[in-house]
């Protein structure tokens, strides 16, 4: 009885124990349960996943409503493979968030923490997981209003502006978004993906349908921090506490990336995307851009959460590029990078929140000498550094190279250039950590010894994935292979 | 289709353009979160207008053969609206916070006490 | 505003019709206009009106911040959890219909309980942010002269 209830048993589990959190009162009860039910959240995308490569796409009626009238939740390859790369980061980051968060936070909000976390997850699952648009709306603002929560218990006073700027921009794009999903109402009469994605294939040429499209997409863009529209995002990941800026680099950008294929692949068709809108060549140039002057913006950098954050611009930048072919080869890799960014940027974000724990700074100048004093978190910084600029045997490497692929295969080898031209500025970087970790002294007296296990293991978890998936591509490939024919081939 | 044609969308569109505007252009941020919720507003009236059909009535079930109005636009915008408010409160209570570790809650007086320290 | 006895008077006066009126709204939601939303603004509006005229701390004597604070979690939990005994009961998660012999009667009792928690939680949530703001700061009675 319990596999059938599986897509709703994944939103409702995280869900109801939010609000026991609070009841619960004490900083350690609560940690227990998120703990629990992060990994039980985690178990249930594993089985969900498995469940959709044996027997196909899954559909779940909420209240017993047939769809197209009720909400549906339905799990396809494509979702299931983003629930999963969701509820595995969730698990491992509240695995690590016990003494990095009573160190932060603060006795008093811990529970509360816990309770926004929670709901976080809960919101993100539920954008992936639903087959309604207007729902996607509801679970992004509740994820969007946990997340201001979360990044405004920054220690920094600036965490409050750059929680309000969050604020205000994440409301822009979610209401661009709402817009969109009502102008297509109106064309289409249905709010079910898929039954709206049969309807809309029929009206290309409408007018209302062209600008929800536009509306949908210049939304989605913002809350995926797409450039030019990335300004919220630097500040927000460098000024929330270690673990909020894990959590969210790495699943918060990826899930609303999703909504954006989803929106471009399922709803509207890749036909109507990228030949009568000619959506192609605009994600291209902006994919470049990013990938640009992300990586130019972070080598100049002192704060290594702000250089991490403008080097997520630049990979998102990646993700949108391969989006941007409209081929196989280039949604896969644009999928692929979305795992293997989550991997990497996780992994890193989780190192320097030990760094920030042992250190109380995360400062270039902090790093100094690094390398001998906390000897296994900066390792762990070097394998996510390397990932990052796409070095053989990591993941990112993996990635680059079906972008590669996809530019030659699609004519377009010019873009190569502008992968490996980001890749050395990715390399220039990096080298500024290394060399201040491992060659230069450290300052006297400071602080040395690694952070706790509970905190290293997290990181490490991470970062011997983001080195296995780049050695073992068979089944990161074969899923986020599987991902991109679902999607160019349910259009067609 | 006599002038102005679609009235509501009229309105609809100078609300939308005058939230945005307000947004962008002012650096007070409680001025900023009136012009969001303007903004959010315009997108509520859009809804409203789209569930309505001319001559029809609330849909409880009366005898006769009555119009209904659309329920299901006027529901969903019933949810926006609280994601509004809770938008509102939280877009406010960080305001506060920000007024008491800066002093103001003007944006340029911020940038420049975060560029000075 | 301690000083103004026909505020006070009349404040003590209406405070009662309010809360029924609150009441009224929610569960009169089933035949007619109403529900959980409504009546949680209008219940809430008794205790901000109580919170003006007697103060704030006067208020929160009244119920404290932790009964509030479990007031958002419980709403939730029935909400939620209403879901979740349909779903041991043999439905899909928030299907009513299995809740009662058959299933327009389920389907009432959902709605039911379902609107109480949006009415507890929307009722505490309200009082909970009137107090965030009113607290912070200068106390409102200090600013009357």
């Amino acid at each position: 009885m319990i596999t059938t209830h599986l897509p709703a048993l994944q939103i409702v589990v995280p869900l109801v124990s939010a609000p026991l959190c609070v009841l619960l009162g004490k900083a350690r009860l609560a940690y227990a349960l998120a703990l629990i039910v992060c990994w039980a959240v985690f178990g249930i995308s594993v089985l969900l996943l498995g469940q959709v490569l044996d027997n196909g796409v899954i559909s779940y009626r909420l209240g017993g409503w047939a769809p197209p009238w009720g909400i549906e939740y339905r799990v396809d390859p494509v979702n299931a493979y983003v629930l999963l790369i969701v509820a595995a980061i969730g698990a491992l980051v509240i695995t690590y968030a016990k003494p990095s968060v009573a160190k932060e936070i603060g006795s008093g909000r811990e529970t509360l923490f816990y309770t926004s976390y929670l709901l976080c997850l809960t919101g993100l699952l539920g954008v992936t997981i639903t087959g309604d648009a207007f729902n996607i709306f509801v679970f992004l603002e509740i994820s969007s209003l946990s997340s201001y929560v979360l990044i405004s218990l920054g220690q920094d006073r600036r965490a409050l502006t750059a929680s309000f700027r969050y604020l205000i921009f994440g409301t822009i794009g979610a209401t661009f978004f709402l817009i969109g999903v009502g102008l297509l109402y109106q064309a289409t009469g249905t709010l079910n993906i898929a039954d709206m994605a049969n309807r809309v294939a029929l009206l290309a040429e409408n007018r209302t349908v062209q600008a929800a499209f536009a509306f949908m997409a210049v939304g989605l863009a913002v809350k995926a921090a797409l450039f030019p529209l990335h300004a919220w995002l630097p500040n927000a990941y460098a000024y929330a506490p270690s673990v909020v800026t894990a959590f969210l680099a790495a699943t918060a950008t990826k899930v609303s990336i999703y909504v954006l294929i989803r929106t471009y692949f399922t709803i509207f068709g890749p036909e109507f995307s990228f030949e009568v809108m000619t959506l192609g060549p605009v994600l291209m140039v902006l994919a470049i851009l990013a990938m640009l002057v992300g990586s130019t913006i972070a080598i100049f950098q002192d704060d290594l959460k702000r250089l991490l954050a403008y080097s997520s611009v630049a990979q998102i930048g990646y993700m949108v590029l391969g989006l941007g072919f409209a081929t196989v080869l280039g949604v896969t890799g644009g999928m692929l990078h979305l795992f293997n960014h989550a991997l990497m940027k996780g992994g890193l974000f989780l190192a320097l929140g030990c760094v920030f724990y042992r250190t109380g700074s995360v400062s270039i100048e902090a790093m100094k000498g690094l390398g001998h004093r906390m000897p296994w978190t900066m390792a762990a910084i070097v394998i996510g550094g390397l990932s990052l600029i796409g070095v053989p045997l990591t993941v990112g490497f993996v990635s680059k190279w079906y972008l590669l692929l996809a530019a030659i295969d699609s004519g377009m080898w010019w873009i190569t250039i502008f992968i490996l031209v980001s890749s050395l500025l990715a390399i220039v970087y990096v080298w500024r950590l290394v060399e201040a970790a491992y060659l230069s002294p450290s300052p006297e007296g400071a602080p040395s010894g690694e952070a706790p296990l509970v905190m290293l293991i997290p990181t490490w978890v991470l970062m011997l994935a983001s080195v296995y998936f780049g050695v073992d591509t068979r089944v990161s490939v074969g899923v986020a292979t599987r991902a991109a024919e679902f999607l160019l081939g349910a259009g067609s | 289709m006599e002038w102005p044609g679609l009235f509501n969308y009229w309105i609809v569109i100078f609300l939308m353009m005058a939230g945005l505007y307000v947004v962008m252009a002012r650096a007070n941020l409680i001025k900023k979160m009136v012009g969001l919720s303007i903004f959010q507003a315009s997108v509520f009236i859009f809804y409203l207008t789209m569930g309505k059909v001319a001559g029809g009535t609330a849909p409880i079930v009366i005898p006769g053969n009555p119009v209904y109005s659309n329920p299901l636009p006027h529901v969903l915008i019933l949810t926006a609206i609280v994601v509004g408010v809770a938008t509102l409160a939280m877009g406010l209570a960080i305001i506060v916070r920000i007024n008491e570790a800066y002093g103001t809650i003007e944006e340029d007086e911020i940038d420049q006490q975060e560029h000075d320290s | 505003m301690s000083h103004h006895l026909v505020i006070r008077v009349i404040a003590k006066l209406l405070i009662p019709f309010i809360l029924l009126f609150g009441l009224y709204v929610q569960f009169h939601g089933d035949f007619g206009p109403g529900g959980g939303f409504q009546a949680g603004v209008i219940f809430a509006v008794a205790f901000v009106l109580y919170a003006l005229v007697y103060g704030l701390d006067n208020a929160r004597r009244i119920i404290p911040d932790r009964y509030i604070r479990a007031g958002i979690a419980l709403g939730v939990l029935i909400f939620a959890g209403t879901g979740v005994v349909a779903m041991f009961l043999g439905g899909n998660y928030l299907d009513y219909s299995v809740l009662a012999h058959d299933p327009p009667h389920g389907q009432h009792l959902g709605i039911f309980v379902v609107e109480f928690g949006v009415g507890l939680t929307v009722a505490s949530v309200m009082v909970a942010i009137f107090f965030a703001f009113a607290g912070r700061g200068h106390k409102i009675d200090e600013k009357e002269g």
